[in-house]
């Protein structure tokens, strides 16, 4: 293998594509990020680490984390379901359940916050009957699981979608004349296919929960230590004039973001790697 | 195991593809199913492996009707045009897979799987391949995985869907001699599907020459090539010449021992239509016989072992192939533009129905 820049090519385009796509991403990206490092120097090492690791804000993190990831890994499971389904059958209605899915990206985030806040709230629709039932959604953590989980859910459909698409059946067929039941055909055939798809809807999911405000803050409850999630925390302090206090904390969540979609891209490339190897 | 197909019929909304399809394969025999794409060939191993249902007949295996059993109840292997590899999966995994995916009580224990996996893969001549990757193979490689896995749940049924179909010419060759090797060491039923009339001609014991959703003819390579029962199994045999028009007199070698035969020239009201493979057509620098048809050479193409002239037809100008070996081409000496006489040493005739 050889560490050569480029590859030589005779189509032009790598010098100025390359060298755009890096200003771009400065701009766009590193610059508006090393400014909250920046801001965040002007605070000692002491003072930086009372900030970040008061009670109030490591219960943040937790809930913020936590609701992320099992709402990443809800979508994980009903997402790849809806894809299947909107790949592999042809119904009435169809293409209605298409648009659906797209809906929570298209949703302002406070709308979505106020309609499943009015739907789970104890005299909403659903939080009428889950209530009797000991489940309170609204104005818990619950509640910041059931937004999280919404916001997520076409990350993972629309990438597990078209590599559905391209899913070759005969695999399907040959493991069915082989012998294999459903269950061992998707097990041992399809899901294995799918694994780096999933992977990556779930990461974007995560990605987008951990960032998530708007749908969150109105059914959180925003009680600190219970339900208060750690973007709200942030907003707190910025209204408290604390900018360097605001910005230690998004420190905190840019690193562990970016740690975890780590973990998960190297879960992905582990998922992926076998049949690539030469 | 022995297979019926009786009057089998399947649509695909409003297309036909089989039309009441028969056939019997006696336990033991290597058939090809041969036709041109579309033509039904592929429809009807599906349905014999389960993989569709048909809308009218029945399929008997073994004297039991399975038109309504499961795939998993009827014990065939089936082989796919594209591999269908498990693409995660290392090649001695791909073969067990049959076995792993057994219910508990009937599982072999892993080192019998293992064991049976190797014996399989030697078969296949594959050993050295165990622990790669199927995208690390050779297409051809792939085809033998595909086989051998196939071969691992020891089916009494072979289904071959054009396993060399997506293959270089060359490799078809060989793989194609293999099968036929390994089918006279395992004797298992199979049923090769394909639309190269060489792949079915040489490897099958019967072949079913399909066109349009029905059979046209069976019979053994040689039958169905030195006697094509319809003219569509002539045509898709090899290459031929057709004549439209009617024979003067004679219709057959067997009518006629000097092997004069006339060639009739465009009669275009006549319904019968006369086929002759170019290596049946002899060419004369002089006339000999009334009969003979003048033509002119147009190309000659002398690469290869034998030199195929392309003539014109001096009176209906329609072109003629013809195939002469080395030794006679030398002796005609021909040049283009050469006016050469034209007779066949046989021929066939069929009756068109007229419109």
């Amino acid at each position: 293998m050889s560490f050569a820049l480029k590859q030589p090519s005779v189509l032009p385009g790598f010098g100025l594509t390359l060298g755009f796509s890096l200003f771009y991403l400065s701009l766009i990206v590193l610059i508006p990020l090393s400014g909250m490092f920046i801001k965040t120097s002007t605070l000692t090492w002491a003072q930086f680490w009372e900030t970040v690791t008061q009670p109030r804000a490591i219960a943040s993190y937790q809930l913020t984390f936590g609701a992320s990831l099992i709402g990443a890994l809800i979508n994980g499971l009903f997402g790849s379901l809806v894809a299947w389904v909107l790949v592999r059958y042809r119904f009435p209605g169809r293409s209605f359940v298409d648009a659906l899915v797209d809906l929570p990206f298209a949703l302002p985030t406070a709308v979505a916050g106020i309609a499943l806040t009015a739907i789970y709230s104890s005299n909403g629709w659903l939080g009428r009957h889950l209530e009797p039932l000991g489940i309170k959604v609204a104005f818990t953590p619950l509640g910041v699981l059931v937004a999280l989980t919404f916001i997520g859910l076409p990350f993972v459909v629309r990438t597990v979608q078209p590599v559905l698409q391209a899913l070759d059946k005969e695999a399907e067929e040959a493991a069915i004349t082989l012998g294999a039941n459903r269950w061992q055909t998707v097990r041992a055939v399809i899901l294995p296919e799918l694994w780096p798809a999933i992977f990556t809807g779930m990461a974007m999911a995560f990605a987008r929960a951990v960032g998530e405000y708007g749908s969150v803050i109105f059914i959180a409850g925003n009680m600190p230590l219970k339900s208060e999630i750690t973007p709200l925390l942030i907003m707190t302090k910025l209204e408290q004039y604390d900018y360097a206090g605001a910005t230690a904390l998004g420190v905190v969540m840019l690193v562990v973001s970016f740690v975890l979609s780590l973990l998960i891209n190297l879960l992905q490339w582990w998922s992926s790697d076998r049949r690539e190897t030469h | 195991m022995s297979i019926r197909v009786d009057h089998i019929t399947k649509r695909f909304g409003t297309f036909t593809v089989l039309n009441d399809v028969s056939l019997d394969v006696p336990s033991g025999e290597l058939i090809a199913l041969l036709g041109p794409s579309g033509c039904g060939k592929t429809t009807l191993l599906r349905i014999l492996a389960g993989l569709e249902q048909p809308d009218q007949g029945r399929i008997v295996l073994n004297d039991v009707e399975v038109t309504d059993r499961h795939i998993s109840e009827r014990h065939v292997g089936f082989v796919f045009q594209h591999y269908a590899l498990f693409r995660h999966m290392t090649v001695a995994d791909n073969v067990a897979f049959g076995l792993k995916v057994l219910p508990r009580a009937q599982r072999p224990s892993a080192e019998r799987i293992h064991k049976k996996v190797h014996e399989l893969l030697a078969l296949v001549q594959l050993q050295a391949m165990a622990n790669r990757y199927p995208t690390q193979l050779s297409g051809g490689q792939r085809q033998r995985v595909a086989l051998a896995r196939a071969l691992a749940v020891e089916p009494k049924l072979l289904l071959l869907d054009e396993p060399f179909g997506a293959l270089d010419a060359k490799v078809r060759k060989e793989l194609r001699r293999w099968l036929r090797r390994l089918h006279d060491e395992l004797h298992i039923t199979s049923i090769l599907v394909t639309h190269d009339q060489e792949e079915a001609l040489e490897a099958s014991d019967r072949v079913v020459v399909m066109h349009q959703g029905q059979i046209e003819q069976i019979g053994t390579p040689d039958e169905v090539y030195e006697q094509p029962a319809t003219p569509f199994v002539y045509h898709f045999l090899g290459d031929v010449n057709v004549f439209h028009g009617r024979i003067p007199h004679d219709r057959s070698a067997q009518e006629h021992p000097n092997g004069e035969f006339a060639l009739p020239e465009d009669l275009e009201d006549e319904h019968e239509v006369t086929f002759v493979r170019p290596h049946d057509l002899e060419l004369s620098r002089h006339r000999t016989n009334t009969s003979q048809l003048e033509a002119s050479v147009r190309y000659v193409l002398t690469a290869g072992s034998r030199v195929r002239v392309e003539l014109l037809a001096v009176h209906s100008s329609q072109t003629i192939e013809v195939e002469l070996t080395k030794e006679r081409y030398r002796e005609l000496e021909l040049r283009q533009g050469d006016v050469v006489f034209v007779h066949p040493r046989q021929l066939q005739v069929f009756r068109v129905p007229s419109s």
